[in-house]
């Protein structure tokens, strides 16, 4: 169960991640979670918003440049060693971890992780073997 | 002291120089003429024989080269002489697709190297020197030429190459070099260098430096004069024509003295071709009057400069040029490469770019410093960094090959390039080189 993240390219410069954020806000996307990834001239923003395929379609007409990544999201313990255990597993599978950034949800007992692994099936079949909760695009987009 | 080399040649009256010119020019088109195919072509066309040419006042009836030729013709299409009588190939510097290939026999080399020796001794150079060259050595015709001038004149001569600044310094004070040729950056540079090192130019003996092969300031000469201790002194010359010592600088260092009995200069409008009156600004034409393997009629070099007769007190009659004001085309000289923004185009077409991109030329502490912008395309995006600068760096070595030099590139978004009616403004030279 793969969760659509969007990716879009920003360019280190006065302006330039307002537009897109005014973009969003425009079209009424509702962002669940993000994380910057940045370099000295540009960075990579990366969004879960309610509505990935509208919020791609009003940026790539915006002449954004914006990808859509599959990546996992699964439910961990809010609590410490909650991030631990999850990561654990993976390493015991030999799965190594692009990237991932991490959100609470609306519970107060469970967060939310954002994975990009290089096999979502391989890292979710792992994970849900473990206990572990494999998020469904509808759990994360409606937060 | 008079510090010349060929004193006849140098100080020859007027009229004595315009009839060896006329003399060395007719021979010279009739050897090119039935030689070298291109150009009787090219004079055929425009109805023009050997027979109407009696003397340099009507050089004007000539038709043009252009770099265009250079490539058209590429590799031998301009060769004047068979192979066998060449005995050596020098190029312009990592500029794949306008490559220029240049031939010599024993005769250019040697002619080559006196125009350099005239340089040396001008900057006040004698047997007793120890002169010291620091440009590229190899294809580049920096080394090549200088370091043959330097033996002609009879001084001890270092063929350091450029680069390795420590060593270049320690030669320098441990041999007593008095005399350094290279580029007018790389001599900032040293300078630098020998300060930082804490070394004063009062411990060292250079007393003059021959620099050339890229665009400087008057500004630049007195801080490396300052920096080094020296005189410096302007080289101007090109591959097509020879290399370095076309024209030279005295110690008057107001323009340079062109080496009239090897290249006749002319002034052109870039636009219209007309041969402009003396004391004009245009483009800068020469005509090689004894070269063998390689001789160029008319060659449009493309720099802007003005040409003078105007009397030198140095004593030499030969015409003056002043430095290069410019291009009339969009060539650019980085670090003593020559660079079109074309060349970068091709390669970020082939590496899957949009062709849009910013060229930006600048000079920091003296060295020349190029910085490429480029709009991110949808197909090299990635939503991780790594992947996306793992293709900059592709992008970055592609670039450096086809140039020889390396530039910074930098990633922007898409449609941002600055456009000026319509069309993209390509290069932005912040060096102010010219006035």
């Amino acid at each position: 169960m793969s969760i659509k993240q969007i990716s879009i390219f920003v360019e280190n410069k006065p302006g330039k991640l307002s537009a897109v954020t005014a973009l969003l806000r425009d079209n009424g996307i509702d962002i669940r979670a993000l994380c910057i990834a940045d370099t000295k001239d540009f960075g990579i923003l990366r969004l879960i918003v309610n509505n990935p395929d509208k919020a791609c379609q009003v940026l790539k007409e915006a002449e954004c440049t914006v990808s859509i990544t599959n990546v996992i999201a699964i439910g961990i313990s809010d609590k410490p060693g909650g991030l631990a255990a999850a990561v654990e597993v993976l390493y015991a599978a030999n799965i190594s971890v692009e990237y991932m950034y991490a959100f609470i949800s609306k519970s107060d007992s469970e967060a939310y992780v954002i994975l990009r692994v290089q096999n979502n099936e391989t890292a979710s079949a792992a994970l849900e073997e473990n206990g572990f909760k494999v998020l469904s695009p509808e759990d994360v987009y409606d937060v | 002291m008079e510090n010349y080399w060929n004193k006849e040649i140098e100080c020859m009256p007027l009229e004595d120089m315009k009839k060896l010119q006329s003399e060395r020019l007719v021979a010279q088109v009739k050897h090119v003429y039935d030689n070298v195919p291109y150009y009787k072509k090219l004079m055929d066309e425009k109805g023009v024989t050997p027979d109407d040419i009696k003397s340099v006042d009507d050089l004007h009836k000539l038709p043009f080269l252009t770099k265009a030729d250079l490539r058209d013709a590429y590799p031998y299409g301009l060769l004047a002489k068979p192979l066998s009588d060449c005995v050596r190939i020098q190029s312009t510097s990592g500029t794949t697709g306008r490559r220029v290939v240049a031939f010599y026999t024993q005769h250019d080399i040697d002619l080559w190297e006196d125009c350099c020796a005239r340089a040396i001794v001008a900057a006040g150079g004698t047997k007793d020197d120890v002169c010291q060259v620091c440009y590229g050595y190899g294809l580049f015709t920096g080394g090549p030429g200088l370091n043959g001038g330097s033996h002609k004149v009879g001084c001890l001569t270092l063929p350091m190459s450029s680069g390795n600044t420590e060593r270049q310094i320690q030669f320098m004070q441990d041999l007593g070099s008095t005399i350094i040729c290279c580029t007018p950056s790389y001599a900032a540079y040293i300078g630098e260098t020998i300060k930082e090192m804490g070394i004063s130019p009062d411990d060292i003996k250079l007393k003059a430096g021959i620099f050339g092969a890229e665009p400087w300031t008057e500004e630049m000469r007195r801080e490396i004069e300052k920096s080094l201790g020296i005189k410096a002194y302007d080289i101007y010359g090109l591959t097509e024509t020879s290399g370095p010592g076309v024209a030279f600088e005295c110690c008057e260092q107001h323009g340079m003295h062109i080496n009239e009995d090897n290249f006749i200069p002319e002034i052109i409008d870039p636009d219209t071709g007309e041969v402009l009156p003396e004391g004009s600004k245009g483009e800068l034409v020469f005509t090689s009057i004894t070269k063998e393997a390689f001789p160029l009629l008319r060659y449009r070099t493309r720099d802007i400069c003005v040409l003078t007769r105007e009397k030198c007190s140095c004593g030499r009659t030969l015409i003056r040029m002043s430095k290069p004001m410019g291009r009339s085309d969009d060539m650019m000289i980085i670090r003593g490469v020559n660079v079109f923004p074309s060349q970068i185009e091709t390669v970020l077409i082939k590496q899957g770019y949009a062709p849009n991109y910013q060229i930006e030329v600048d000079r920091v502490n003296n060295t020349d410093t190029l910085d490429v912008y480029v709009e991110m395309s949808q197909e090299q995006f990635s939503d991780q960094i790594k992947d996306i600068q793992d293709k900059e760096k592709e992008l970055v070595a592609a670039i450096t090959q086809m140039l020889g030099i390396r530039p910074k590139v930098h990633l922007v978004s898409p449609k941002t390039i600055a456009r000026s009616e319509g069309k993209a403004v390509r290069v932005i030279d912040k060096r102010k080189l010219h006035d």
